[in-house]
């Protein structure tokens, strides 16, 4: 065999951390300019989704599960946080501990049973039991049905901080979203992480290796319904609603959708994602013309021309010419 | 925790059959795949399984590595019956394979797909919480690895960029790095160039000397020269088993399939 001399110290380092840096730091100072120019409620509704499409990225990207429910979670989390607060009269960070803590349990159940299964039965798994939990919502008293919960007051959080004032709410939505973004990275870019990456790249080599995929697989749904819970309390803070169409099978398809276009398993594509989602809903929400028409030329688009989604197709360009 | 007789009376021969079967069936449907298969596979020997297309060699690997499930029959390592057990805890065990196509982690890199089969030895793959830094103490050991199969030069290279035989030989450094007892290769010479065989089959015959090896092969070129016990496979059934000698001149054997081969490929 070679006679390479072993010389850890000459080792190539790993990647360096400098970039990821510089786009938080760049992240952050984005975040805390932007009501100047742009409408905050616009500005947290992006950020809502775009951890909901992080979460959901942490599950396709980087474990390469597709689930097809994770409005569940997202909604489910949403109708919780909305009660806390309009009927036990909690304070807003309890009503989102309260709305991640269901969303837990509804991975735990849903995952459980999912992981099972796999590729397209472990989608349909995941789609079958979310529609039983949209008929759930549907039909449980405390939703109040079609009206959904609504009108309550904001509160104030750690009883302090009044989160009526929309700049207050606007810079704890932020806060939320980068500590959420955050978690996500450190997940991936963890241990465990590389496991659940190399259960992406060839599941029966993880097994022959010792790991309980399983484990690993229903860790991660959960870890990912857990962050998209979250993302849907803050939706329920910020509208002081909590609605159906939170729970519908659309809204599943639509975290699909803003993951796709900004590029899965890539750290800021469901950020970009989300960004080009909520914005063209936006604005075609005035123009008076179909939004869904435009979505689905905007996903046949992404299909056919940038199938590694927008800050995939960019990673790879720059790649290729240091190449 | 049971011993089997018959693992027992093979542990007086030469050396420890360290994973042995007795009667091992499986059935797919009304199709017998292997029909009542006997096998020892002993510490610091090669053991090849040979026999022609559809002789149920893969399914007899499928079954001792607890991939497959077998209809009858017992499966022993170590003194532990593992006939019930799933295939990640018999390589929690220390029985590890490989597969036929070559089974590596393409979209990372050479060393970080042998630091993930080091993570779990080293209690380093449920922390989410830790930043990657924390596997850094686990690179000298790999790179230790990837030299030995001749790959040290180009461990930050993704794996999905090697030839053919670069992953096979990665495929045998990820397996090491587990320290089993028992190595179980999938045809590891399968699609390969002759400088390449030629390498492995070094590499092979070194690295049985610390385990029990079992191969599926079908190069009887370096089945005779590296295999100390070769079991024959033909319609689910063994044929015959020994050592080349005895093996290549039984003339059922011969009949079979080596007849066609002319004992070369």
């Amino acid at each position: 065999m070679s006679a390479t001399r072993i010389d850890t110290a000459g080792m190539p380092a790993r990647r360096s951390a400098a970039p990821a840096l510089i786009l938080l730091a760049a992240l952050v100072a984005a975040l805390l300019i932007a009501p100047v120019w742009i409408y905050p409620v616009f500005m947290m509704k992006l950020l809502c989704f775009a951890l909901f499409a992080a979460a959901f990225n942490l599950l396709l990207g980087y474990t390469g599960l597709l689930s097809f429910g994770h409005a569940a979670f997202f909604g489910g989390a949403a109708y919780v946080s909305a009660h806390a607060m309009k009927v036990w009269q909690v304070t807003p960070e309890v009503a989102i501990l309260a709305g991640i803590a269901t969303a837990v349990v509804l991975g735990l159940v849903i995952g459980a049973i999912a992981i099972r299964r796999q590729g397209i039965y472990f989608a349909m798994i995941t789609l079958a039991l979310s529609q039983m939990f949209y008929f759930f919502c549907l039909q449980a008293p405390f939703t109040n049905g079609e009206d959904g919960i609504q009108g309550f007051s904001r509160g104030r959080l750690f009883g302090l901080v009044d989160l009526n004032d929309t700049m207050n709410l606007y810079y704890f939505i932020a806060a939320v979203t980068v500590l959420g973004l955050l978690a996500i990275w450190r997940i991936v870019h963890s241990p465990f992480g590389q496991i659940l990456k190399a259960i992406r790249e060839n599941e029966p080599r993880t097994i022959s290796l010792g790991y309980s995929v399983q484990r690993y697989k229903l860790a991660a749904f959960v870890m990912s319904a857990a962050l998209a819970g979250l993302a849907g309390s803050l939706k329920a803070l910020l509208f002081q609603f909590a609605t159906l169409t939170d729970v519908a099978w659309n809204m599943s398809g639509e975290v699909i959708l803003m993951t796709l276009l900004g590029g899965i398993g890539t750290m800021a594509g469901p950020v970009v994602g989300a960004a080009i989602l909520v914005g063209l809903q936006n604005f075609f929400a005035t123009s008076g013309f179909p939004v869904t028409i435009v979505l689905g030329a905007t996903f046949m688009i992404c299909v056919l021309l940038f199938r590694r989604g927008v800050v995939g197709e960019l990673a790879h360009w720059l790649e290729s010419r240091k190449a | 925790m049971t011993t089997h007789p018959a693992a027992v009376r093979s542990d007086a021969g030469a050396s420890r059959a360290v994973l042995s079967a007795r009667g091992l069936t499986k059935r797919f449907g009304p199709f017998l795949a292997v029909n009542n298969v006997d096998i020892d596979i002993h510490h610091g020997r090669v053991h090849a399984l040979i026999g022609p297309n559809g002789a149920g060699k893969s399914t007899v690997f499928n079954l001792l590595t607890k991939f497959y499930t077998p209809t009858a029959g017992r499966i022993v390592l170590d003194g532990t019956d593992i006939t019930a057990m799933d295939p990640a805890r018999v390589a929690r065990m220390g029985m590890v394979r490989s597969f036929q196509i070559s089974a590596t982690f393409g979209d990372m890199s050479l060393l970080d797909n042998v630091c993930i089969a080091l993570q779990r030895p080293n209690h380093l793959s449920v922390q989410f919480w830790r930043p990657l830094s924390s596997l850094d103490r686990l690179r000298p050991r790999a790179m230790e690895l990837l030299d030995r199969v001749g790959l040290a030069d180009m461990a930050q290279r993704r794996a999905a960029d090697l030839s053919y035989g670069r992953k096979r030989a990665l495929e045998i450094a990820t397996t090491l790095a587990l320290e089993p007892r028992v190595l179980l290769l999938d045809e590891p010479l399968a699609g390969m160039g002759h400088e390449d065989v030629e390498n492995m089959a070094s590499l092979i015959s070194t690295v049985a000397r610390d385990c029990a090896l079992l191969m599926v092969e079908h190069n009887l070129r370096v089945v005779a020269d590296i295999g100390d016990e070769i079991t024959v496979l033909q319609r689910g059934e063994v044929l015959a088993r020994g050592d080349y000698a005895t093996v290549s001149t039984d003339p059922r054997v011969r009949e079979a399939y080596m007849g066609s081969e002319d004992g070369g490929h």
